[in-house]
């Protein structure tokens, strides 16, 4: 009873997801696609949630949500400010690719388990090993947790020194954070408008 | 008390729709910033009602982190309005002038022709 009804909760989200994915393909203001972008990470991440994926769900808050949508916003004011209508003669390619793409996710779909299926992989052999073991050894009590932070912790660990170099190299490379002259009030976004052009 | 929770998050949801009806028709810059900062914090309590609804405690964590993202972004956002960069300190905001006032108007010339 109570599965069943979290899960329609499930259905709505994702279909929220799916109205802004279409909406932010269709939109020509790319302030609104920007907008819709953490929107949609912020939809995401609640779906997690309710998927009970506490941890990924922080991440893309974060990160999604967070510095996404600053960092597409930087972006965008270096470009312009609507997207340019293109003809749509020129996709048939790309159209080719993203249905066969498709047809293939689609084709491997019917090998799916069902959805709280008791006996697909992930609820037969290690998994139910994982989902027994975790009180006694780790004691957190959510078990993505436990895999994420401790079962495979070095692997995250390695994730975060990963991004975080990355990080840390964009923004050197960007020169954010340079030290510059105190000028009159002229801002110093518009300096580096000037410089692009 | 499961149904009644359950009827509330569904009602959360929609009002997450009704954001959304703005945020894609949304004519202004304002419109649009509104609609995001209102859906943000209707996540946030739909997120709530969820944890009260799976009796699980952490999706509340989650929902403290969500109001905290969705105030500093509002704020970067209209920042990068005003200022055109996110390098200005919020304690000299006042003291700069505005490279320009509004986001609708034409800002700088354009010289990609």
């Amino acid at each position: 009873m109570e599965q069943d009804l979290t899960q329609y909760l499930d259905y709505v989200l994702i279909a929220m997801m799916f109205a802004v994915g279409i909406a932010v393909v269709r939109m020509r203001n790319l302030f609104a696609a920007v907008m819709l972008t953490g929107v949609y990470s912020l939809l995401s991440a609640a779906w997690f949630v309710s998927l009970d994926a506490v941890d990924v769900a922080f991440t893309e808050a974060a990160v999604g949500a967070g510095i996404g949508t600053v960092l597409m916003l930087a972006a965008m004011l270096l470009t312009a400010r609507e997207a340019k209508e293109t003809s749509p003669g020129r996709h048939w390619a790309a159209l080719g690719v993203v249905v066969v793409a498709g047809g293939a996710l689609l084709f491997a779909v019917p090998d799916m388990p069902v959805y709280g299926d008791a006996h697909s992989p992930a609820n037969s052999g290690v998994g139910l090993d994982y989902l027994n073991e975790t009180p006694n050894d780790i004691a957190v009590p959510n078990v993505v947790t436990a895999v994420l932070a401790s079962y495979r912790g070095y692997d995250t660990m390695g994730e975060t020194t990963v991004v975080f170099a990355a990080a840390v190299a964009v923004m050197l490379m960007l020169g954010m954070g340079r030290r510059r002259r105190r000028t009159g009030g002229n801002g110093a976004g518009k300096a580096k408008v000037e410089d692009q052009t | 008390m499961y149904i009644f929770n359950f009827i509330i998050a569904l009602g959360m949801a929609g009002a997450m729709a009704i954001m959304l009806s703005r945020l894609f028709a949304g004519p202004t810059l304002y419109d649009r910033v509104l609609a995001v900062n209102s859906f943000g914090t209707k996540t946030v309590l739909f997120l709530l009602i969820f944890s009260q609804l799976v009796g699980r405690g952490d999706a509340i964590d989650i929902a403290l982190l969500y109001a905290l993202i969705n105030f500093v972004a509002t704020i970067a956002i209209l920042k990068f309005f005003r200022y055109r960069s996110l390098e200005i300190a919020l304690a000299q905001m006042s003291l700069r002038r505005a490279v320009d006032d509004s986001f609708g108007e034409d800002d700088e010339p354009e010289d990609q022709s």
